[in-house]
């Protein structure tokens, strides 16, 4: 009798599971696999034949190209990293600690998290006007005397793809810190100004260590999201610059699918890498 | 109410910067959209008009917008649906801990964090060698629910760990089966949490874009016939275009928005007789 039902619940999870099961496996499982495969494929200029070769992977590993645009990649996580952490943990500490209604911080949660629902190829055109050569930040900065030519490096440049990174991506800090940091006990703050902690002291040794968790979350997803990416580079760089994602998706453009699918397997495993380390920071299932 | 202290002044000016950096850029498109017929991309606004606006409704102006949207619009939909139902069936099923949903929760992990252009990519070769023509309605639905689904199921983890589960089993002990409490007890207790997964499910999907951009097909959904704009068009009709749809994604997390609160609403004057002696 005790194995029948422990024997449905397997069963049944699964069934329950199948749909999810089915489509990661067609779309998720599967293409990783095909890439892989065909990273050891072969190309002409016009066609791609199987093959068990390691020349693309020889071709990226040879290539002085390939360690300057990961190094870049890294580069551009790294500093939205930090920019989107220290915005998104003070914007979350406001809200979590000074805003006094719940209805009032409900309100501008919802404020902070609307433009994530909103298409990012548009938040990235409309910073054209503001950081174009007459655009508005040129235009204010010469009428405010601060400078005399219009600045060349506020479109089109490292400046702008970080800067659209920080615009796009901060909320993905914001959402998982503030979610943490609602759940902390508030009696722990007043026992820390009991025991004389003033703001700062509270704030650094009682709500950072209790908000890491909320951090880590937000660290996988800017992480991830910027060392995955190519259009923002692409767009905001205005072709200028590259990091990996374009590099794999030139050659995509290319026809060259076995070079992109090598270059892609390597982008994987750094990501994977990382999140794997990023995991062992925090219990994503129990901080939800 | 105890006196404010100065910090949260600062902090306050600095949320309100956040706030204008975050919505800065968009109302300035939308500003730029109402340039006037010889206007160009950055201020000084040259008249006043709705002339890209009349632009964008003329016919083969600028591609086929309005056939982009209404595919967006419908894969939204599509996107939508699946991904509210296979999270609740998911969500469900990960309360069993059954034998492997450990592997099965990874994965999902992993559909989040993957670079979208390795789906975009993978899918792309596997239709390819397949011999299979990719099309929004299937290579593209799959790719974006690879990002839908993760968010989902997320969702639903927050959901299920805040859940009471004494309703359950006052619903089984007074006789009700396993289908009858997930239908009659489970699901509308859930429900609003359900509103958000569908928002997720529909705005990432209209929206998507490096998931979408090489198993699309020939037909464009409307973030990819954005971006081809981009890259040949040079006039404010672009701003117009954003501005439209900028609008119109606001008025549907409007919408969701607004099915919660009156949900809520609802529930309060509905949910409990305690005290009114029935």
């Amino acid at each position: 009798m005790a194995a029948t039902p422990l024997k449905n619940r397997h069963v049944l999870g699964w069934l329950m599971a199948l749909p999810l099961s089915v489509v990661l496996l067609a779309f998720l499982i599967a293409p990783i696999v095909m890439i892989a495969i065909v990273s050891f494929w072969g190309a002409t200029e016009f066609s791609i034949y199987p093959a068990f070769q390691f020349d693309n992977y020889e071709f990226l590993f040879g290539s002085p190209v390939t360690y300057k645009v990961f190094g870049a990649t890294l580069k551009y996580a790294l500093i939205t990293w930090a920019l989107t952490l220290a915005i998104g943990f003070t914007v979350a500490y406001f809200l979590a600690f000074h805003v006094r209604s719940l209805t009032m911080q409900i309100a501008l949660f919802l404020v902070c998290t609307i433009p994530f629902w909103t298409s990012n190829i548009i938040r990235m055109i409309s910073w054209i006007p503001f950081l174009g050569r007459n655009g508005i930040a040129n235009q204010t900065l010469i009428s405010w005397g601060v400078i005399d030519e219009p600045l060349e490096w506020l479109l089109y440049s490292d400046f702008s793809v970080i800067l659209a990174f920080v615009h796009l991506y901060t909320l993905f800090m914001v959402v998982p810190i503030f979610n943490t940091m609602m759940r902390i006990d508030k009696s722990l703050l007043e026992a820390a100004r009991d025991n004389g902690a003033n703001g700062f002291q509270t704030l650094v040794h009682v709500i950072l260590p209790l908000t890491k968790p909320g951090i880590m979350i937000g660290t996988i997803f800017v992480v991830t999201l910027v060392m995955g990416d190519f259009i923002t580079v692409r767009f905001m760089s205005g072709s200028q610059r590259a990091n990996v994602g374009r590099l794999i998706s030139n050659d995509i453009a290319l026809l060259q699918y076995p070079s992109a699918a090598a270059t892609a397997v390597v982008l994987l495993c750094t990501v994977l890498i990382v999140i794997a380390i990023l995991l062992r920071f925090v219990n994503i299932r129990k901080e939800l | 109410m105890e006196k404010r202290p100065r910090s949260f002044y600062v902090l306050a000016a600095f949320f309100g910067l956040f706030v204008l950096f975050l919505y800065g850029p968009i109302l300035t498109i939308g500003i730029l959209s109402f340039q006037g017929p010889k206007g160009g991309l950055t201020f000084p606004m040259n008249g006043v008009s709705t002339h890209w606006f009349r632009d964008l409704f003329q016919e083969q102006a600028v591609g086929d917008i309005w056939g982009a949207f209404r595919r967006s619009f419908g894969l939204g939909l599509m996107v939508m649906v699946t991904t509210v139902v296979v999270s609740v069936m998911a969500g469900l099923a990960f309360r069993k801990r059954f034998w492997g949903s450990g592997a099965l929760f990874y994965a999902a992990i992993t559909s989040l964090v993957i670079p979208s252009i390795l789906i975009s990519l993978g899918v792309g070769l596997i239709f390819n060698q397949l011999g299979l023509k990719v099309h929004w309605a299937t290579s593209g639905f799959g790719s974006q629910l690879t990002w839908t689904l993760p968010f989902g199921l997320l969702i639903m983890f927050a959901v299920f760990n805040r859940f009471d589960q004494s309703y359950e089993e006052a619903a089984r002990d007074q006789g009700a089966s396993t289908w009858q409490t997930i239908r009659f007890v489970v699901l509308p207790i859930i429900a609003p949490s359900l509103i958000g997964v569908a928002l997720f499910g529909f705005t990432l999907s209209y929206d998507e874009f490096a998931r979408t951009l090489l198993t699309a097909g020939s037909y464009n959904t409307l973030p990819l016939e954005i971006f081809g704009m981009t890259t040949n068009v040079t006039t404010p009709v672009i701003y117009a275009l954003g501005t439209l749809t900028t609008i119109f994604s606001f008025a549907i997390i409007g919408l969701f928005l607004l099915t919660v609160w009156v949900m809520g609403k609802r529930r309060a004057r509905l949910g409990s007789d305690a005290g009114k002696g029935v």
